[in-house]
C-alpha cells in the first residue's frame, strides 16, 4: 500500500519535474529568436521614432531633440506632398485592375483542362523574378528610342510617346510593370479559395436555372469575400511599399514625378543623408501599414464569425 | 433501337437542335477560354523571351529596324563579357552562399520557436507569440536607417553580415515562426506525451519526432525565404559599397545603370541572374505556387 502511495507522489514528483524541465526549454527554444528579433527588428523601429525627433545626419553625429521640427516641415515640403499622391495613385490604380483581372483569371484556370498548368506556370513565373530584373526588363521594352513597343508602334508608322520620360506616364507605367509581376501570386489565392467553395451551391443553384454570371455573382464572390479582402490588403500594404520598380523603372524621375514614399525615404536617408527627416517620413508610412493591418485583423475576425 | 424511336418523335427533333446549338456553345466557349489563355501566356512570356533572345544578339541587331525577333548570328560574347570584365560570377556566389545561410538560420530558429510556441507550456507563451506576430507587419523599410546607422557604426555595413542577420530576426524569421507554429499545432498532443512517458527530452522529441514530420512546412518555409533573399533589394542596395561585395540584383541594377550601357549585356546579366530560380521554379512549380500563395496568406 505504502509502496504504490510513494510510487504515486514520486510519479507526481516526476511529472511536475518534466513540466519544469519542459518549460526551460521552451524558454530556450525561443530565446535565439526572440532576443534576435528584439534587437533586429523592435529596436530599429524604437530607433526610427527617437530619430524622427531629431536632426541627426551624416554630419551631425551628436544629433539635438528638435521636437516636431521634421514634422511640421513634412506639412510644408511640397515633395513629400507629391510623394503621398504619387503612391496613391499607385495604389489607386493597382487595386482595381489587380483584383479584376486576378479573379476573371483565377475563374478561368480554376478548373482543371488539358494545358491549364501551363497556364498557371505562365502567369506565375514574373512572380519568381525579382523586381530588379523585372524592372529593367520594362525599362528596356518601354524606351523611346528602340524599345520593343514603340518599335512595334513604329511598324504601323505610328509614333509612340516618350514613356518613362512622360511625367504623366512613369506611375502608370510602374502600376503596369507592378500588376503582371503580381497577378500569379493573388491567381492562386483565388483559385484555392474557389475551390473550397461547396459544390453543392453551384449544382443548387443551377437546379434553380441561375446563369454562370449569376452563380459567380451570388455565390463565388460572397463565399470568397475573405480572400478578396486580404488580397485587397496585401495589395495595398505591398503598394505602399513600391521602390525597386520605380527605382529600376524611371528611378523616380522624370523630375519628382514618381518618387512614392519608400523611394522618397530612401533619398532623404541614403543621397541626402538626412536621418532625422527620413525617419519622419519612415514613421508616416509605418502608421499606415500599422492601421492597415489592424483593419484586416479586425474585419478578419468579423468573417471567421460570418463564416461559421 | 431505343434511340431510333426517340429520334422518331417531334418533340425530340427539337431536343436534338438544342443539344447541337449547346454543343456548339461549349465549343466556342472553349475556344474561347484557350484564345484569352494563350494571349494572357504571351503577355507574360514575352517580356523573358525577349530578355533571353537579347541576351544573345550582336550589338549590331540589337537596335535594328524591324526588330530581329530571333538572334542572327547566336552570339556568346556578351556572357563572356559579363563574366571577364564584370565579377558577375562574383555576384552569383554572393548571392547563392547569403541567400543559403538567410534560409538555413530561418528554419533553424523559427522551427525551433514555432515547435515552442505550439507545444510547450511556459509562462509568457502567448504575449511573447504576439510580439512575433507583429514583427510580420514591420517592414525593413521601417527599420533600415537605424539598422543602417548602427552598422556602419560597427564597421560592419559594407559586410555581407547585416543581408544575413537582417532577414533571419526580422520579416523572413517572423513569418517562419509563424508558420510553424500553425503546422506544429495539428500534431497530437498524445505523440508528444507518450515520448515523454518513454523518457525522451524536448530536443530529442524536436529532433527525433517533430522535424520528420515538418518536412512539407519546412519546404515551404526554404522556397519563400530563399527567394525572398535571393531577390532582396534595398537592404543590399544601403548597406553594400565595395562592388566586391554585391548581390546579383545590386549588379545588375548597377550594370543598367552604368554610362553608356550596352542592353545586350544588361540583358544577359538579368538572364544570367533569373535562371537559376525558373529553372528550380519549373522542376517543381506546384510547390512553389502553394508555398509563395501561403506566404500571402499570412496574419
Amino acid at each position: 500500500m505504502t509502496g504504490n502511495n510513494g510510487n504515486k507522489t514520486s510519479l507526481l514528483k516526476n511529472h511536475r519535474n518534466i513540466e519544469y524541465l519542459d518549460a526551460k526549454w521552451g524558454y530556450a527554444f525561443i530565446m535565439p529568436m526572440l532576443i534576435g528579433f528584439i534587437i533586429i527588428t523592435i529596436a530599429p523601429v524604437i530607433a526610427t521614432f527617437a530619430f524622427s525627433f531629431t536632426d541627426r545626419s551624416l554630419m551631425k553625429v551628436h544629433a539635438n531633440f528638435t521636437g516636431l521640427q521634421n514634422y511640421k516641415q513634412l506639412i510644408g515640403d511640397k515633395v513629400f506632398r507629391n510623394t503621398m499622391l504619387q503612391t496613391l495613385e499607385f495604389t489607386v490604380l493597382l487595386i482595381p485592375s489587380n483584383l479584376i483581372l486576378t479573379l476573371a483569371l483565377a475563374v478561368l484556370l480554376k478548373e482543371k483542362f488539358k494545358g491549364c498548368g501551363f497556364f498557371r506556370t505562365a502567369v506565375f513565373t514574373p512572380v519568381v523574378t525579382s523586381v530588379v530584373v523585372w524592372g529593367v526588363l520594362w525599362r528596356y521594352i518601354f524606351q523611346t528610342e528602340n524599345g520593343l513597343i514603340n518599335t512595334i508602334l513604329k511598324m504601323f508608322n505610328v509614333q509612340g510617346p516618350q514613356w518613362l520620360m512622360n511625367i504623366r506616364l512613369a506611375i502608370p507605367i510602374a502600376v503596369f510593370v507592378t500588376l503582371i509581376k503580381g497577378l500569379g501570386m493573388n491567381m492562386i489565392i483565388f483559385i484555392g479559395a474557389m475551390l473550397d467553395v461547396p459544390q453543392d451551391y453551384y449544382e443548387a443553384a443551377s437546379l434553380d436555372g441561375a446563369t454562370k454570371w449569376q452563380q459567380f455573382l451570388y455565390i463565388t464572390l460572397p463565399c470568397i469575400t475573405p480572400s478578396i479582402f486580404l488580397v485587397v490588403i496585401m495589395t495595398t500594404i505591398g503598394s505602399l511599399k513600391v521602390f525597386g520598380q520605380v527605382k529600376n523603372l524611371s528611378n523616380g524621375g522624370p523630375g519628382t514625378s514618381s518618387y512614392v514614399m519608400v523611394f522618397y525615404i530612401y533619398q532623404l536617408a541614403f543621397k541626402n543623408y538626412d536621418f532625422g527627416y527620413a525617419s519622419a517620413v519612415s514613421v508616416m508610412l509605418f502608421l499606415m501599414i500599422v492601421l492597415l493591418t489592424i483593419i484586416q485583423w479586425k474585419l478578419r475576425k468579423n468573417w471567421v464569425y460570418y463564416e461559421d | 433501337m431505343k434511340t431510333e424511336e426517340k429520334n422518331n418523335i417531334p418533340a425530340a427533333d427539337g431536343f436534338n437542335i438544342q443539344n447541337e446549338n449547346a454543343r456548339k456553345r461549349k465549343i466556342f466557349l472553349k475556344a474561347l477560354k484557350y484564345i484569352v489563355c494563350i494571349i494572357v501566356s504571351v503577355i507574360m512570356l514575352f517580356p523573358m523571351y525577349w530578355m533571353l533572345t537579347t541576351s544573345f544578339k550582336t550589338p549590331m541587331n540589337v537596335a535594328k529596324f524591324p526588330p530581329q525577333w530571333w538572334p542572327n548570328p547566336w552570339t556568346l560574347a556578351n556572357y563572356t563579357e559579363i563574366f571577364y570584365k564584370h565579377p558577375f560570377s562574383k555576384y552569383l556566389w554572393n548571392s547563392l552562399y547569403i541567400a543559403a545561410l538567410v534560409t538555413l538560420g530561418v528554419v533553424v530558429f523559427s522551427s525551433l520557436a514555432g515547435y515552442a510556441f505550439a507545444k510547450i507550456k511556459f509562462k509568457g507563451n502567448n504575449v511573447l507569440f504576439m510580439i512575433i506576430l507583429c514583427g510580420m507587419m514591420m517592414p525593413i523599410e521601417v527599420t533600415i536607417i537605424p539598422i543602417y546607422i548602427a552598422l556602419s557604426g560597427m564597421q560592419l555595413a559594407d559586410r555581407h553580415i547585416g543581408l544575413i542577420i537582417c532577414p533571419i530576426f526580422g520579416y523572413c524569421g517572423a513569418f517562419g515562426t509563424f508558420l510553424m507554429r500553425q503546422f506544429f499545432m495539428t500534431v497530437p498532443d498524445e505523440l508528444i506525451q507518450s515520448a515523454k512517458i518513454d523518457g525522451a527530452t524536448q530536443p530529442k522529441i524536436f529532433v527525433h519526432i517533430i522535424l520528420p514530420m515538418a518536412v512539407s512546412s519546412i519546404a515551404t518555409l526554404i522556397i519563400f525565404t530563399f527567394l525572398q533573399s535571393w531577390n532582396d533589394y534595398l537592404l543590399p542596395l544601403v548597406l553594400l559599397s565595395s562592388s566586391d561585395k554585391y548581390t546579383l540584383p545590386i549588379g545588375l541594377s548597377l550594370l543598367s545603370n552604368e554610362d553608356g550601357m550596352k542592353w545586350e549585356l544588361v540583358m544577359a546579366a538579368a538572364t544570367f541572374s533569373t535562371l537559376p530560380i525558373l529553372v528550380v521554379f519549373y522542376l517543381c512549380q506546384n510547390k512553389f505556387m502553394a508555398s509563395l500563395s501561403m506566404s500571402g496568406l499570412k496574419g
